[in-house]
This record gives C-alpha cells, sequence and structure tokens, in this order.
C-alpha cells in the first residue's frame, strides 16, 4: 500500500524540479490532445515551442518573447507577494484594465500637446489606477473582514464595464468615425510607450518588470517585512507571536499587486496594444496567477515561469494560423500546466513510501 | 424611458428564471464547504455543464439528456478537484482557480461547433386550471421542471443536513476533520462524494443557462455567475433556505436591470451591467461579520498520519 508521509522540511530538489517535470507532463498531455484535435502532436508542440525560438522567422518573434512576457512578470511578481502570505488576490485582470484607463486617460488630457513629462505622468496614472482598484478589496478585507478572493473577482467584471464604457464614451476617439476605442497612443509621440532599441522588444514595460523582480528579491530576502510575509504564510500562528501586523500586510501586498498590475495595463496599452478598446484586455491577469505558481512565487522563477507561458502565447499564435490549431486549445495546454504543477507539489512536502497495511 | 412597459408578473416570473442557475451551484456548493472543502471550480465546472449539456441537448433532440450529461459533464471536472485537494493535497484555493481556468478553455475548444445554434427546448409545467390563474399562475405553475428541482434540491439538503445521519456526519468532517477521522468516519471518502455532489450541481446551473436562460451557447457565457455563487454561500451564513431567497435577490437585481436598458433609462448600459457584481460585494461586506455558520475545518487539508 502507498503511504504519505509528511516531510519535516519541503524538498528543495523536488521544489525546483516540479515545474520542469510539470512543464514536460503539459507537453505530453498537451500532445495527447492536439492528436485528439486531428493535428500531428509532434508538430504542434514544436512549433509552440521551438519556432518562436529558433525556427525561420525567429527574428521576429523572439522580441515578442519581451513584449508578452513582461505584463505577465510584472502581475505575477505582485500577485506571488500575496500569494506567499495567503492573501489571494485573483482580480489583477480589473487592476490591469483600471491602470490602463486611468493611464491612458491622464495621458489623453494633455493631447495634442508634445511634452516630455506626459508619458512619466501617465505611469503614475497607470499605478494610481491599479492601486485605487486594489485598495477596495484591501480595505473592505482589513475594515470588514470581506473575503478579498470574491471582492477582487467581482471588480473584474465591473473593470471589464467601465472598460465598454470609457470606449464607447469618454475616451472616444472623436475623429474615429464612430467606431469605439479611444486615440492610437503609438502614432502621439508624447504618450507611446516606444521600443528602446528598435526591433528588440525592449520597452519600459520590460526594464519596470525587471526593476520589479529586484525589488521583490530583495525584499522577501533582506527585508523585515519580506520576513513577516514569508512568515504569515508558513506559520500563521508563529507570526501572530511575533506581532506582524496583518492589516499592514494585506494593504501592503494587495496595494504592490495593484500597483504592478496597472502598470502593466499602462504599458500595454500606450504601447503594444496602442488604444484602449472594448476587448484590449486578454486575460494576462488570470494568466499571471499560473506563471506566479510556475515560478514557485520566487522573483527568479517568475521570470522564467512568464518566458514560458508567453512563449505559448507566441507558439500558439503560429499554432493557429499555421495548423490551425483552436486558440482555446492553447487556454486548456496553460490550464493543465497549472494543475499538473499543483498535483506534482506532492512531491516536494510528502515522501511516498511502500508500507505493508498496518492494523490502526 | 416608459416604465408602465415592465410588467410585474413577467418579472417575477423571469426573476425566479435567472436566480435558478445561481441557486442550483450555490446548494452544490453549500454541501461541498459543510464537508470542509472550499472548491472556488464554481464558474469552470458550470460553464462545462453548460457546453456539456448543451452539445448533448442539441445531438440527442433530448433536454433532459442534456441535463443528465451537464451534471456528470461537472461531477467529472470535479474529480480532477479531487486529485488535486485529496489524493495530491495541493492548495484548494490554487486548485479551485485552477479547475475555472482550465474550465472556461476547455469550454470553448469543446463548443467551437455549437457557436450560433438554436437547442431544442424544454416543456413548460402546464396543469389546466392551475397554471391558468390570473397572477399566480405563470409565477408559481408556469416554469420548466428544472426550476422546481432547484427549489426541492434547497428543501432536500437542508432536510439532510439537519435531520439525518448523513447530515450529521458530513457536518461532523467539515467542523473537525481529525475528530471525525478519530471516530472512523472516512474524511476523504466523503468529501469526494460531497465535491462531485457540488460538481453534478454547478453543471446543471451551467446548462440552466444555456439550454433554458439565454438559450445558446457562447464562449464565457457564466460571466461570472458561479463566482456570485461562491459568494452567496458565505452570505447565505451556509443554510440552504438562505441561499435561496438569495439567489432570488440576485435573481430580481439581474432581471431589473435588464428591464431597466430594455426601458431605455436614462443610466448608461455598462452602469446597469456592473450592478450584480457591485451589489454582491455590498451584500458581502455588510454579512461577512458573522462568520459564525462557516465550517471550521474550511479549506484546511487532511492528512491522516495513521
Amino acid at each position: 500500500m502507498i503511504v504519505l508521509e509528511k516531510r519535516p522540511q519541503p524538498s528543495q530538489t523536488w521544489s525546483m524540479a516540479t515545474p520542469v517535470v510539470a512543464v514536460l507532463a503539459t507537453m505530453f498531455f498537451g500532445g495527447v490532445l492536439f492528436a485528439a484535435l486531428g493535428k500531428n502532436p509532434i508538430e504542434a508542440i514544436m512549433t509552440i515551442f521551438w519556432e518562436p525560438l529558433f525556427g525561420e522567422f525567429s527574428f521576429y518573434y523572439r522580441p515578442q518573447l519581451l513584449i508578452k512576457g513582461a505584463p505577465l512578470v510584472l502581475i505575477a511578481i505582485g500577485l506571488s507577494l500575496g500569494f506567499r502570505a495567503g492573501i489571494w488576490n485573483i482580480g489583477a485582470e480589473g487592476q490591469y484594465i483600471m491602470g490602463a484607463i486611468v493611464g491612458a486617460g491622464v495621458g489623453l488630457a494633455f493631447y495634442p500637446l508634445e511634452a516630455w513629462y506626459i508619458f512619466p505622468l501617465m505611469v503614475i496614472g497607470g499605478a494610481f489606477g491599479g492601486w485605487i482598484w486594489a485598495m477596495i478589496p484591501a480595505i473592505l478585507k482589513v475594515r470588514f473582514g470581506t473575503n478579498e478572493i470574491l471582492v477582487s473577482l467581482m471588480l473584474v467584471y465591473v473593470a471589464e464595464q467601465m472598460l465598454a464604457s470609457v470606449s464607447l464614451g469618454l475616451l472616444k476617439n472623436p475623429e474615429g468615425y464612430g467606431f469605439p476605442g479611444s486615440r492610437n497612443l503609438q502614432s502621439w509621440d508624447s504618450a507611446h510607450n516606444a521600443e528602446l532599441f528598435a526591433g528588440s522588444g525592449m520597452h519600459w514595460g520590460v526594464v519596470t518588470a525587471l526593476i520589479a523582480v529586484i525589488f521583490a528579491y530583495v525584499l522577501l530576502n533582506r527585508h523585515m517585512l519580506g520576513f513577516h510575509i514569508r512568515l504569515t504564510g508558513e506559520a500563521p500562528r508563529a507570526a501572530k507571536f511575533a506581532g506582524v501586523n496583518p492589516a499592514r500586510l494585506i494593504l501592503f501586498c494587495l496595494g504592490a499587486a495593484g500597483v504592478l498590475a496597472g502598470l502593466a495595463g499602462l504599458f500595454e496599452v500606450a504601447g503594444p496594444a496602442g488604444q484602449i478598446t472594448i476587448d484590449f484586455n486578454v486575460g494576462y491577469g488570470f494568466t499571471a496567477i499560473i506563471v506566479a505558481f510556475l515560478g514557485r512565487l520566487h522573483p527568479v522563477g517568475i521570470v522564467l515561469a512568464g518566458g514560458v507561458m508567453a512563449l505559448t502565447y507566441i507558439g500558439g499564435d503560429i499554432a493557429q494560423s499555421n495548423l490551425g490549431l483552436p486558440s482555446a486549445a492553447i487556454q486548456v495546454f496553460q490550464g493543465m500546466l497549472l494543475f499538473f504543477l499543483l498535483a506534482l507539489d506532492l512531491l516536494t512536502n510528502y515522501r511516498i513510501r511502500l508500507a505493508s497495511k498496518e492494523v490502526a | 424611458m416608459d416604465l408602465s412597459a415592465i410588467n410585474p408578473v413577467l418579472l417575477i416570473a423571469s426573476l425566479m428564471v435567472a436566480a435558478t442557475p445561481i441557486l442550483l451551484a450555490a446548494i452544490g456548493e453549500l454541501v461541498v464547504e459543510k464537508a470542509g472543502v472550499l472548491n472556488l471550480g464554481v464558474e469552470g465546472m458550470m460553464i462545462v455543464g453548460a457546453i456539456s449539456g448543451f452539445a448533448i441537448t442539441v445531438e440527442s433532440g433530448s433536454p433532459w439528456l442534456g441535463f443528465l450529461a451537464s451534471a456528470i459533464g461537472g461531477a467529472l471536472l470535479s474529480l480532477l478537484f479531487v486529485l488535486l485537494t485529496q489524493v495530491a493535497l495541493a492548495n484548494q484555493v490554487a486548485s479551485g482557480l485552477a479547475l475555472t481556468l482550465f474550465g472556461l478553455g476547455f469550454s470553448s475548444l469543446m463548443g467551437q461547433s455549437y457557436v450560433g445554434i438554436k437547442p431544442p427546448q424544454m416543456g413548460k409545467l402546464d396543469i389546466p386550471f392551475l397554471t391558468d390563474l390570473p397572477f399566480i399562475g405563470p409565477i408559481l405553475f408556469g416554469h420548466d421542471p428544472i426550476l422546481y428541482l432547484g427549489i426541492a434540491l434547497t428543501a432536500a439538503v437542508w432536510a439532510l443536513l439537519k435531520y439525518t445521519r448523513v447530515g450529521l456526519v458530513l457536518r461532523a468532517v467539515g467542523e473537525n476533520h481529525d475528530a471525525a477521522h478519530a471516530l472512523g468516519y472516512k474524511v476523504v471518502r466523503i468529501r469526494i462524494m460531497a465535491i462531485m455532489f457540488g460538481g453534478a450541481c454547478a453543471g446543471l446551473g451551467g446548462a440552466y443557462i444555456s439550454l433554458i436562460r439565454v438559450p445558446q451557447w457562447t464562449e464565457g457565457m457564466t460571466a461570472g455567475v458561479g463566482w456570485i455563487a461562491l459568494a452567496l454561500v458565505v452570505f447565505a451564513s451556509w443554510k440552504p433556505w438562505r441561499a435561496l431567497l438569495g439567489a432570488y435577490l440576485f435573481g430580481g437585481v439581474t432581471v431589473v436591470q435588464l428591464n431597466l436598458q430594455a426601458a431605455g433609462v436614462a443610466i448608461p448600459v455598462e452602469y446597469l451591467a456592473m450592478s450584480p457584481y457591485l451589489i454582491t460585494i455590498i451584500v458581502l461586506v455588510f454579512l461577512s461579520r458573522d462568520k459564525s455558520g462557516a465550517p471550521a475545518s474550511l479549506g484546511r487539508i487532511f492528512h491522516a498520519t495513521h
């Protein structure tokens, strides 16, 4: 009979190995799924994981890796702080949308002025939009003990309606011939989050993501607040006795996640997306949850996980146009990854032993 | 704006229809949480139920088979949650999220060839005399059978939890799984059955949206109903009849805002459309101070050491 024996300490080796094994398992079962859809599984997997990096057109796809990866990493870093402390902000999608709306709104208020200070103001606006949206569940949790999971998620739907509202009303392009959506920020130099080096994919969002990773690393490993976050997640009772202030922790974790998600939204709307439209958000806020877990809630891990997830987005697009693989198949593929990761985590925390069945 | 166009009888009747998916999902989740398990995958199980019910109804021509398939579909998806949380002992919050993300993708993959099709309709209850009564006829006796199933299920769950041995054991497992284990109850087995029941109920709720309420298939059509059902369990303090009341309240909000949209009120459509979510938050705030009804072992991982 198989018995599980709890490890006194989570296994370091398995903790590092599970994400890799999970990716491999997802490749295998994803291949089975693609075969079931009538596609050549090996060709499909190669298209997703090989083509963007080393294929014929990789000079075009490699910069895309940064463009898709940056928002995922930015959001996931913020989420990981909360997840570590057992604070579940799952409404990053809403904070992302609000960051984009407020940031773009701040910028468009200056249109058509050309000035150096417009973009920095938009960045501040984006951070503020995400922050304020995350503060709603934070304050409700601190003040009334309201469940932050449900509130932050409900606010995603509210934010989506806001997005529809502003793209049809407040921020609608007056010269847009009646089409919904704002002015294109890409064609306005002061507001454009352009590539820093042409063709590299490197824009301000990528830079900010790297800074966020370094900050999160220092915070978690060298700072008291980071220690408190880890303590609260791993030993809530000990944290209580150590005098950790839970209200402060909630406000900080949700606030930081909101700021980073809002920034991700702003950089996206001012750069790759270019304008506020009804459906400019593509679910980065939810995919970032997978990125955070795949990266083991560790800043460096999140960078790698963000890369893998960005790869599935880009490769998925290629597979869609080349092989006719439905886009929903990629969504299933990403969901599968989280499943395998969570399931394999068993090996990190437990030892599997074969034992003879005993009485009592 | 013409508010007189809103017919109160139709309003109440459609409120009951709008409430049923939330009620079905919430009653299922209530049983799951009473057993001490927090399954955040309701939205995912609902949408998978919605497409499996829709597909089978279209293929077989029978809505009854469709609803059966939706319950099976929801329960099958919940088995993945069982594998993660009861076998692999994974975190329940993360596993529930995984279920929802996976379910949303899986349903749109399955549903590709069903967009824009109209499913065969389920007949409505038609009792000669009773259904023709003015006012109360259409409200009480003029619905589809699944709506009554939702109410019957509420009563059944209430009676089960309150008066039967099975209910007592279920609650014991949810309140203190270590004690229940020490008494010799099969904690994991009971929880697995509860989770599958929850999955089947969520599946039915999803199919109610795609087969009766809308009736059509569109990607992501559950639009947060599963999450509202989760919130409903909290503010029903884990009591079945209160869940029914709450579901009708939400059905009411949804229907009233749709009617106001149709009547052309001066409030923009988007603000009306966000109202059910905002009201969920407000009600949660008012009722979340009282957590006395929450099962004590809710969301905790059970690992028998011997």
